[in-house]
């Protein structure tokens, strides 16, 4: 457990869409540029698959921070998908304010597949702006259980 | 042989899940005769010993509804899960934590100041609060203590049925009680009875459309027209994120659902839902009409998760985070 | 110094316990009356939009929604500054007067009733609907259930759902009647007004005739000198739905008139640390303690005292019986407290009279039932009789109408200072030295609050639970000598 800020090492995950920010984030890999390890990438087809509840599991789970990475307004290779995760996220903000998860803890941006540089400079400066937040620490109930059957244990994050 | 034995329990409830129960008329008089109710604290004066008494196991069937809110809330729900054979989360209290699950977006101490101390009427100068344990002058008196938040049955004993609703309507409890009695097979442990399979959509027969909103309406605000969908018109209605089986009464009583039938089936979070159908709708592109829009929304936290705070993923308002 | 703690009480909505202390002669010294839950609405519900509160705050209680609907949407008329179109109020008194129907028959042959119909000594396993059944004929409990099927039909036609309706909005209804649904609903008021014959019939027959009941009930023991509240229409006959609340004195003379809106500069609400219930008192008289009296504010808003504070019924069977139970128990105001029981009978007839009324009235089939809001929301109050005692709903919201201050005081709250006073003169009366404590003598201590028919759900804004009776005696070393308990925990 970090006591610290400085030393807080904050899990980022961030949710990229195959065809933009993916292939971006590919992209400063291959050249080399320096971007926080502290960014898991889960890749989706599409900014607009991102379901809230992804985002709320990965809160759940350890998150302290969560990146939507999407194509730009206009370039979404199923026509109108991003614009459907940005009004989603513009919402899911409203409500974890309302359950006092501080907003700047989601973030979302527009990376394309030639943008290398702005995504490691996403990925960096957020890391920082959620280490500055501390960590989450979200306190919620252990046991939990999905309908439809199996019993699912959820550790409290860590 | 005798009877199966029928249980049901009332935790921290408002009580209309047991008139639901009552509201099954001339049939209840069926059910009693082919169950030995064993212990039904509304209706009954069977001893909380008597229950203790019994092997583990011997209660067929136990209706349990109400949240878990204080100390006895939760032992209780200890002994009936020991004491039956099959325990169901009864309505939306039980299964989700139900209307009074929004005091998880507060907190134990702001409830005490408001009701105790700010509300106009009360005139306490004092500072008077009811205490688990008082010294009165001819000697000491308790009552039991709260829980800083409300929980589910679920996350206190494991469960094998949940039956949703605020209340459950009388016809699905019928339907269900009706198959045990007639010997039905239980489906799979943990699954959803006495509901449907689909959305309120499903039964709510009005013609839907392509969705393109750019404005959205409180329900004082407007006479809607009552052969529409409600959402096509710009009122925020939860059928497209709850669970079908109650007839979709509200909308044909041309009110928007609320969502106390619960989730959607595959559903984990009633309220992500929702903000996942409401952003599929809202026909702006620009950031800042978006904004505008969302801010039409009045209460979103407490309209897409207003039975369900305790059962959705962050189950309530962190301290500091 | 003795302890007895009887917990739970048992037949009637909510949580209650009573701890009882006796000297060292063996005699009452002091009881208190606790009630142990709370659920926060009055703060969980700042930051809600005011017009969603009907559907709300019926969550407060799921025996009464309808009276929390009907207090919130007068409220959120208030809040709006908006006049609902007279159909739409013909509407609301309609569901309402069906659901009193159902309500009241509830309590006197389930919960209050049974103490009368077969005796307050009867064994526990015969005081309930099932032993009523079993003295007054099955034909009564099929009729009771036939009575209760209809009343929830009629609420649900009107409001959508019979358990939490949800038409009620500011400034009307969102739903009108069809000629069907009203012919529907006039054949139900007919079965209503038969009904509430039969159950007059089962007073006269089972309580009035037996010279052991109405000793009890005109007992000392029974017997509180206290403020009657209740609603008055223009007239100052009684009205559930609406009206202005009228208090009287022990005597009878009218004490104050007021609009809801006023409820602020007549009642005020103390706080004690053994009981999450708070105990609203006349302001104007003050706090002097549990005692009787005119110079005491503990007041009293039941059955008894909304006939107490009005000048008569406004309907003519209703009329004729509130006439002849005053004459019978020898004038106005009726001061003890078991009268409750007639007094709500009386209720019933009126509840049926006036649903037939309403629902033959063919206003009610307007479909002009909305008047939309056009001014700023700001702050409104809402009040109804429930069943249990003067609901009064407080909003204060801000100019978008989200809500940033609710204040309840909910029928049984009104009575929660006479209820302790009834269980510590009962306990009085009946608790002496030398005299076993059997399972009879604590239920004539709880016969001392089930006639207030009361809802501690509703009074703390929280869940009735479970309301299993427990009592143990203790020493005065705190040894438990004996205990006894009745239903569950």
């Amino acid at each position: 457990m970090e006591m610290n800020s400085k030393t807080f090492e904050p899990r980022i995950i961030g949710f990229l869409c195959n065809w933009c920010s993916y292939t971006g984030a590919d992209l400063a890999g291959t050249s080399r540029m320096k971007s926080a390890p502290n960014l898991r990438i889960i890749r989706l087809m599409c900014s607009g698959r991102v379901d809230p509840s992804f985002i709320l599991r990965a809160f759940q789970l350890g998150a302290d921070g969560i990146l939507v990475l999407g194509c730009h307004p206009g370039d979404c290779h199923y026509q109108e998908g991003n614009f459907k995760a940005l009004r989603r996220v513009h919402l899911l903000k409203r409500i974890l304010r309302d359950f006092g998860v501080d907003e700047r803890r989601l973030r979302l941006e527009w990376v394309s597949a030639a943008e290398g540089e702005k995504f490691a400079k996403v990925a960096n400066e957020f890391t920082e702006e959620v280490r500055a937040l501390g960590p989450l620490h979200l306190e919620t109930n252990v046991l939990s259980q999905s309908l439809g059957g199996e019993l699912e244990t959820q550790e409290v994050a860590a | 042989m005798s009877k199966p034995k029928l249980a049901l329990y009332w935790a921290a409830s408002c009580g209309g899940c047991e008139v639901t129960v009552l509201d099954l008329a001339e049939k209840i008089l069926d059910v009693a005769g082919f169950f030995d109710i064993v212990f039904w604290p509304c209706a009954m004066d069977f001893k909380y010993k008597d229950v203790e008494a019994m092997a583990d196991g011997t209660i067929d069937l136990c209706l349990f509804n109400g949240a878990i809110r204080n100390s006895e809330n939760e032992s209780m729900a200890h002994l009936m899960r020991r004491k039956a054979k099959v325990l169901v989360a009864f309505g939306s209290c039980a299964m989700d934590g139900c209307i009074q699950g929004l005091a998880n977006l507060t907190t134990r101490e702001e409830i005490l100041e408001s009701s105790y101390q700010q509300t106009p009427s009360t005139v306490n100068p004092e500072r008077t609060r009811p205490l688990p344990l008082v010294a009165a002058p001819e000697g000491d008196l308790d009552i039991p203590e709260f829980y800083d938040s409300v929980r589910t049955l679920a996350q206190v004993v494991p469960v094998d049925y949940f039956i949703p609703g605020c209340p459950p309507q009388s016809a699905q409890v019928l339907t269900v009680i009706s198959a045990i009695m007639q010997g039905a097979v239980l489906p799979p442990v943990g699954s959803v009875i006495g509901a449907g399979e689909k959305t309120c959509c499903e039964e709510c027969g009005r013609p839907r459309k392509e969705k393109h909103l750019k404005r959205f309406y409180r329900v004082w605000e407007a006479e809607t027209n009552p052969e529409e969908c409600l959402l096509d018109q710009g009122v925020i209605c939860m059928g497209p994120a709850t669970r079908s089986g109650c007839g979709a009464l509200c909308v044909k009583a041309n009110m928007p659902c609320r969502g106390c039938y619960g989730a959607a089936p595959n559903v984990i979070d009633q309220g992500a839902k929702m903000v996942s159908a409401i952003g599929s709708v809202i026909d702006f592109q620009d950031p800042a009409e978006i904004d505008s829009a969302l801010d039409q929304i009045a209460d979103p936290v407490g309209t897409f998760y207003r039975f369900s705070v305790p059962n959705s993923m962050l189950q309530h308002k962190q301290s500091s985070a | 110094m003795r302890k007895i703690v009887i917990d739970p009480v048992t037949r009637l909505e909510g949580h209650g316990k009573i701890a009882i202390f006796l000297n060292d002669d063996g005699e009452v010294a002091n009881t208190y009356f606790q009630v142990p839950e709370l659920r926060g609405f009055e703060q969980f519900c700042v930051g809600r939009p005011v017009e969603e509160m009907p559907r709300i705050t019926t969550r407060i209680c799921g025996v009464c929604p309808e009276a929390h609907h009907m207090a919130s949407v007068k409220a959120c008329d208030a809040v709006f500054h908006v006049e609902p179109p007279p159909a739409a109020k013909k509407l609301r008194e309609l569901l309402y007067s069906a659901f009193y129907v159902g309500d009241h028959t509830l309590h006197f042959y389930a919960l209050g009733g049974p103490d009368f119909v077969v005796g307050p000594d009867a064994p526990a396993s015969e005081r309930n609907i099932l032993g009523v059944v079993r003295k007054v004929g099955l034909e009564a409990g099929q009729k009771v259930i036939e009575l209760r099927k209809r009343a929830q039909r009629v609420v649900s036609l009107i409001g959508g759902k019979a358990i939490h309706p949800v038409t009620g909005l500011p400034g009307g209804m969102a739903k009108s009647l069809n000629t069907e649904e009203r012919d529907e609903i006039v054949g139900h008021t007919a079965y209503f007004l038969e009904f509430a014959k039969f159950t007059l019939g089962v007073v006269d027959q089972v309580v009035l005739s037996n010279q052991a009941y109405v000793d009890m009930i005109l007992s000392d023991t029974y017997t509180h000198r206290l403020y009657s509240m209740g609603t008055v229409d223009e007239n100052n006959k009684g009205n559930f739905y609406d009206g202005k609340i009228r208090v009287v004195d022990p005597d009878g003379k009218e004490f104050v008139k007021f609009s809801p809106r006023d409820y602020l500069q007549v009642l005020e609400e103390r706080v004690e640390p053994w009981t999450y219930l708070k105990f609203p008192f006349l302001k104007q008289v003050g706090w002097k303690g549990f005692v009787d009296g005119k110079d005491s504010g503990v007041y009293r808003a039941t059955p008894l005292s909304r006939l107490n504070a009005a000048d008569g019924m406004a309907t003519p069977l209703a009329q004729e019986q509130y006439e002849r139970m005053y004459k019978t128990l020898g004038g106005k105001p009726v001061h003890q407290t078991l009268a409750t029981h007639w007094a709500r009978v009386i209720e019933l007839v009126y509840a049926a009279e006036r649903a037939a009324e309403l629902a033959r009235d063919d206003e009610i089939l307007s479909d002009k039932i909305r008047t939309i809001p056009t001014a700023t929301p700001s702050e409104g109050v809402g009040s109804v009789e429930a069943p249990r005692g003067t609901l009064y709903h407080h909003y204060v919201t801000d100019e978008r109408g989200i809500l940033q201050k609710v204040n309840l005081i909910v029928g049984t709250t009104n009575n929660h200072a006479a209820i302790a006073m009834s269980i510590r003169k009962a306990a009085q009366g009946v608790i002496r030295r030398g005299v076993e404590i059997t399972d009879g003598v604590l239920n004539r201590i709880e016969m001392a609050f089930r006639a207030y028919d009361p809802c501690f759900g509703c009074a703390t804004h929280s869940l009735p639970g479970k309301m299993p009776l427990e009592v143990e005696v203790f020493d005065s070393h705190g040894t438990l000598l004996t205990s006894r308990r009745r239903g569950s925990v």
